[in-house]
């Protein structure tokens, strides 16, 4: 009994100490102006026509297999997979139609940032949610973690990694576009600051009432980098609701409080050790029960 | 000098004759068939043996063996706690099996974490990229301390049974320290296991889902692990034909109740205040699963230890402990697997041989240990049988 309820305060308490940190707290309001002028993405569903040359593109530059059905023929992949980091599907709906592309997020606080044990993912001050397969051991907490299920894993290799957009980091660095939004031809995946990309969203919101009132990913998880405006509900573009909570702030308090977890622990127990063996040395030890 | 045979050496090391049983002769291909298993899924990749997928990224063996066996391995700091901290010495003589039942449950749930990762060979990254932010990283290296920490506990069984009298003074000065690490190091990893999922808030089902999970898997896992080494040596006892200390864990056990009521009126406690038994008033496959779990592997063992007569009969602190440890592994499979939102998932063939296999080989493991060192009383000549 005693041991439950000693952890129990002691939980409380540690926990209590870390939620009380001012830290996490300033952190989230000054995230999105930190991220204002990291690169982003708008895609607008309504300008989209589906053509799929952004996905055509992505696998050119990332060198990635097309994928073949099971007779051997080629065919369009059904989702994203390791080797498809971005996708075009079409929601048929009973009013609308409506086109969505789906590929990393690359959230301004990712949660497989936050979960990675190894630190094979980082998140750049540039903007990109990048990989270091060099590092990752293939637990793939960052599959489980990530609420938009991107992270992919090669599954049929032996040692497999985990695979998902980049946000050509690579081509960023060097002054260059996204593969994906260079290859658009209708201009309805555009390049530039979040800044930008969020103005750009909420001026075509204000001047055409049929947008769906909100821009995806200007608050989801936190914000993201890759940000939507559509004519229907993202819900219906498998785009989930998301509170604007960021996921890492839920286990950071809990993560910060384990130094205060081992100083507890170690007193409590070396306390309880010499109040239970009080009287007792060497010579006399023999005598307890 | 004239070299003494290793038997006149070691007397203690011999092999003790019990009984070898159409039992451990299962257990034994059970075990070898999820070894073997194991090396074949290492060669062919995840995919091709398992029925994980990018919707469903852990399996049987993460919530099974990793969560569910470090959970049940918790008697070895709790029984430590109470020996050692608590001074309560009469318990003295169940330390050692308990220890040795965490140990080996640690080398399993590593052994299987081995299995599970996709780059097994870079386990050690763990040592050289640290991210702090990760639930993961602290239960990687608490499991690495701790499992180093039962090696050094255990060692004196060893130490004594080959009469190396320097190492054993060494142990024997530092056990203080490393039972006090032993219980912080538990402490730590046993609740981050629930701080683990706690970052999957929109994939657990929100009767499961709770930002108290690490306070629910730290008090799952101390009235589970009492309760795996009440389990354990009732069957030890059976097996090697000696007395079972019933005396002692009926009175052990005890605490058991105030865990599992703590536990209990927290889990039921929050599902009101957060209004969330509105998903057991839904019915369906969640509330049922929540009212087997909560029935029978929460209120069942805390009325039989709570009940004097229960728990004082040997049947009915085996039936308490098997509930009580049914309870934590149906908690874990249910919130990481069962009702963790993904895609459809069965465990395949390969990971129900490596699940039972490695289960196989603790017992495997526990069985060579007390064959060959002196853990338990000498078996009794009636009891022995030509091997």
């Amino acid at each position: 009994m005693a041991i439950s309820r000693r952890d129990f305060l002691k939980l409380v308490g540690a926990g209590a100490v870390a939620f009380s940190l001012p830290a996490s707290r300033v952190q989230a309001k000054g995230r999105f102006v930190r991220a204002e002028n990291s690169h982003a993405m708008l895609y607008d569903s309504v300008k989209c026509v589906g053509c799929r040359a952004c996905q055509t593109a992505c696998k050119a530059r990332s060198g990635l297999p097309y994928e073949p059905d099971p007779t051997g023929l080629y065919e369009m992949p059904r989702d994203l997979s390791a080797n498809t980091w971005t996708i075009i599907k079409l929601y048929d709906g009973p009013q609308q139609d409506a086109f969505v592309k789906q590929q990393c997020m690359h959230c301004i606080d990712p949660a497989c940032v936050s979960v990675c044990p190894v630190a094979a993912l980082e998140k750049t001050p540039e903007g990109p949610v990048i990989y270091h397969g060099e590092r990752c051991i293939g637990c793939r907490y960052c599959m489980a973690a990530c609420p938009f299920g991107i992270p992919k894993s090669q599954w049929d290799k032996a040692l497999p990694l985990i695979q998902k957009c980049d946000f050509c980091a690579d081509r960023l660095a060097a002054g260059g576009k996204p593969a994906c939004g260079e290859a658009c031809p209708t201009g309805a995946l555009i390049y530039g600051s979040r800044k930008q990309m969020l103005e750009t969203a909420h001026e075509r919101l204000n001047a055409d009432a049929t947008y769906f009132p909100h821009v995806y990913g200007e608050t989801e998880a936190g914000g993201t980098s890759m940000l939507y405006i559509s004519n229907v509900n993202y819900t219906n573009l498998g785009l989930p609701k998301l509170p604007e909570k960021e996921l890492p702030s839920i286990t950071w308090p809990y993560m910060a409080a384990v130094p205060a977890v081992i100083g507890v622990m170690v007193t409590l127990s070396t306390g309880i050790y010499l109040r239970t063996h009080r009287g007792e040395n060497g010579a006399s030890k023999k005598k307890e029960e | 000098m004239a070299a003494r045979s290793f038997s006149a050496r070691y007397p203690q090391l011999h092999l003790r004759r019990y009984k070898v049983g159409p039992g451990i002769i299962f257990i034994w291909i059970l075990g070898a068939l999820g070894l073997g298993v194991a090396v074949y899924r290492w060669i062919a990749g995840l995919g091709a043996t398992t029925n994980l997928s990018d919707g469903r990224g852990w399996g049987l063996w993460i919530s099974f063996d990793m969560m569910s066996g470090i959970g049940l391995a918790a008697g070895a700091f709790t029984v430590a706690a109470v020996v050692y901290i608590f001074n309560l010495k009469k318990f003295y003589p169940i330390v050692r099996p308990a220890i040795l039942t965490g140990f080996i449950s640690y080398l399993l749930a590593a052994f299987t974490l081995l299995v599970d990762l996709g780059q097994p060979q870079r386990i050690w990254h763990l040592l050289i990229y640290w991210n702090i932010h990760s639930p993961l990283f602290e239960i990687g290296w608490c499991v690495m301390l701790y499992t180093t920490v039962l090696a050094l506990e255990f060692s004196p069984v060893v130490f004594e049974a080959l009469g190396w009298k320097v190492p054993l003074k060494i142990i024997r000065a530092i056990t203080i320290p490393l039972i006090v690490a032993g219980i912080t190091l538990s402490t730590m990893h046993q609740s981050t296991l629930g701080t683990m999922l706690t970052i999957l808030p929109y994939r657990i089902h929100p009767l499961w889902y709770s930002p108290l999970m690490p306070l629910y898997f730290y008090l799952t896992a101390i009235a589970a692990g009492l309760a795996m080494t009440v389990f354990e040596s009732y069957h030890s006892a059976r097996t090697y034909g000696f007395p079972f200390e019933l005396k002692l864990f009926s009175s052990l056990v005890k605490i058991i109740p105030y865990v599992l009521g703590l536990y209990l009126a927290l889990r039921v406690g929050e599902l009101f205040v957060t209004g969330k038994y509105m998903h057991l008033l839904e019915g369906g496959a969640p509330a049922v699963m929540w009212f087997i779990e909560i029935i029978g592997g929460v209120i069942i063992p805390l009325l039989f230890f709570a009940d004097r007569k229960t728990r004082e009969d040997a049947d009915g602190i085996v039936w308490a402990a098997f509930f009580t440890m049914g309870g934590l592994i149906l908690n874990r499979v249910n919130s990481a697997m069962i009702f963790m939102d993904g895609a459809f998932y069965m465990p395949s063939w390969s990971e129900l041989a490596v699940t039972f296999g490695l289960t196989a080989f603790g017992v495997i493991l526990f069985d060579a240990a007390v064959r060959f060192l002196p853990l338990f009383p000498e078996p009794k000549p009636e009891t022995v049988k030509q091997l």
